[in-house]
């Protein structure tokens, strides 16, 4: 049985969480192929082709696909789907938005941010934000799942699959793409990135957000993170969140300043490698998953952990 | 115009949900129950647009137990002009939840589907993706600004990385992020009128659609709990240990 993968990109750079997908997907079946669907998206198709262990590599372009439309998608998805038993879609926002739909075309249930693949029908995936695992097993012929990418190493590089073209998904055309506003940043992806700096309530204010925690970051080469209560509080950007109901990182080193740790902030985080808390509450939750504390107010350690840096060569 | 919009009776979102000592799920069983959160968000963009006078009408339905009445009565406190209770003792399926919703829009005929993104305790976030393509309606999920005006929505959406606008044709599915809006909290006198107004009483099997589970849950677990490291001096202190020790930096 073969197995399709939809690369996550964004026409002109492929996104690692493909390769954490093709993981996933190679402990389904040895058969995986890879769909990308954009427009001008060849440089995505080439780079998914050195993906190691990826048979083909399938792209589909269009208008609409190139901007994510999400009926365009899983038109596409659902035309291939007669010769896969499943497909597993990076679940992110785009790939939440279009793989339900999927399912429901094809009469499926839809398995989300799968965390563990236990059998080829047998998924672990987290409920109730995190605080509980369920794992499922499925009866429908052909299994829809979303991959919560950081809970997978990215597959290496050293394939050499074909690249084939396939037919773009047609759109009922009620859907039009307007326009798009992304923020630009020098600084790497925060789910894709080894170190992230997070700030909190504490911050008080945008103006202190962006003092603090950003010249942290930039001399870490770490992504920016924040709680909700940071976002809501308007001190960040919305796609900074990271929780149960932002994004999900799990990197190498995850800093945390001025978060206390709500069970929404923790089920977004807490399978970084090593956390580090700075927090001058030494109540606060967030101290409980921290492998590394600082009980003291960010104002004083934030310039002492700069120094400290500095101190090193950094 | 019309619009429908489905709440979800489910644990309250301040309370920490326990896994069942023998793993068959989640305990529930005393524990506070509320409307989830992201359907709040949507009936408070639906009672909004009712009271711009875009809308006329805002129909709730609800799929549960018999105590769902009491989230629907909720948003019918926020402004709700009906309900819909379809008792089920189960959970159905993202799946048999949209295939519901897509027998109820066929009998009300609404112009919009307004719902939440996803609901707190299975977290699939799927129902409003599935219920738009079982109908082949525009969808416009993660929405965090809607915009209607002659016979479309603009809809500014959540996405990786930013913002992006798009414009569907009603009728259509959009499904509410946090930051649509606050939802209100009911007074005291529309609580009182909100007793008042209809709830109908329907059962699954009124709608005939299959809902039969396509998924066997086979174990709920904890997760695994990360314990608690050290705290530490200085901040000189932590740049050692994250370089020496850990080896991350």
């Amino acid at each position: 049985m073969a197995v399709l993968v939809v690369a996550d990109n964004d026409n002109a750079h492929l996104r690692d969480s493909t390769n954490k997908t093709v993981t996933a997907a190679l402990a389904v079946s040895s058969d995986v192929d890879v769909l990308v669907m954009g427009q001008g998206a060849k440089a995505v198709a080439d780079a998914a082709a050195k993906i190691e262990g990826v048979r083909k590599v399938l792209l589909a372009e269009s208008a609409d696909l190139g901007h994510a439309v999400a009926e365009a998608q899983a038109a596409t998805v659902v035309g291939l789907m007669g010769g896969y038993d499943a497909v597993l879609v990076p679940a992110t926002a785009g790939g939440k938005n279009f793989a339900p739909r999927v399912a429901a075309k094809l009469d499926v249930a839809i398995i989300s941010d799968v965390l563990a693949i236990v059998s080829a029908d047998t998924f672990t995936r987290p409920i109730y934000a995190g605080n509980a695992l369920e794992t499922v097993q499925s009866s429908d012929a052909k299994k829809v799942l979303t991959v919560r990418a950081t809970a997978f190493k990215a597959a290496g590089e050293g394939g050499s699959a074909s690249v084939e073209s396939a037919s773009a998904g047609a759109d009922a055309a009620k859907t039009k793409f307007v326009s798009e506003e992304m923020v630009k940043s020098d600084r790497p992806e925060l789910t894709a990135a080894k170190i992230v700096v997070s700030g909190g309530r504490a911050m008080g204010s945008a103006e202190e957000f962006h003092k603090v925690i950003e010249p942290l970051a930039d001399k870490l080469g770490a992504a920016v993170g924040a709680s909700r209560a940071a976002v809501d509080a308007g001190y960040a950007p919305n796609d900074y969140q990271v929780g149960q109901t932002g994004k999900v990182v799990a990197p190498e080193l995850y800093i945390a300043i001025g978060i206390s740790g709500a069970i929404q902030h923790l089920a977004g985080m807490k399978d970084s490698k090593v956390i580090v808390a700075i927090n001058k509450d030494a109540d606060a939750p967030i101290f409980q998953v921290a492998d590394y504390g600082l009980v003291a107010d960010y104002k004083n350690a934030v310039p002492e952990l700069m120094d400290a840096l500095t101190a090193i060569g950094k | 115009m019309k619009l429908l919009v489905p709440v979800k009776r489910v644990i309250d979102s301040n309370v920490k949900a326990r896994v069942k000592p023998d793993q068959t799920g989640v305990d529930l069983a005393n524990v506070k129950m509320a409307m989830n959160p992201f359907c709040e968000i949507a009936v408070e963009e639906a009672v909004r647009l009712k009271e711009k006078g875009v809308a006329t009408e805002v129909v709730l339905v609800s799929i549960g137990p018999q105590q769902a009445q009491e989230t629907i009565r909720t948003g019918l406190a926020m402004g709700g002009d009906r309900g819909i209770l379809i008792v089920s003792d189960t959970d159905p399926e993202p799946l048999a939840v949209a295939k519901l919703l897509k027998a109820v829009v066929d009998e009300e005929k609404p112009d919009l589907v307004l719902m939440g993104k996803q609901a707190i305790d299975g977290d699939n976030n799927a129902v409003g993706q599935m219920l738009s393509a079982l109908l082949d309606w525009p969808q416009a999920t993660f929405a965090s600004k809607v915009e209607i005006s002659g016979g479309k929505a603009a809809v500014i959406r959540e996405v990786d990385g930013g913002l992006q606008t798009v414009e569907v044709q009603l009728p259509a599915v959009i499904t509410a992020d946090l930051r649509l809006n606050e939802p209100r909290y009911a007074s005291l006198p529309n609580i009182m009128k909100a007793k008042k107004k209809e709830i109908a009483m329907k059962t699954v099997a009124d709608y005939g659609v299959d809902v039969a589970p396509r998924l066997k849950v086979l174990k709920v677990a904890e997760p695994a709990k990360r314990s608690a490291g050290v705290k530490l001096e200085t901040a000189a202190d932590l740049v050692g240990k994250l370089k020496n020790e850990a080896g991350v930096i």
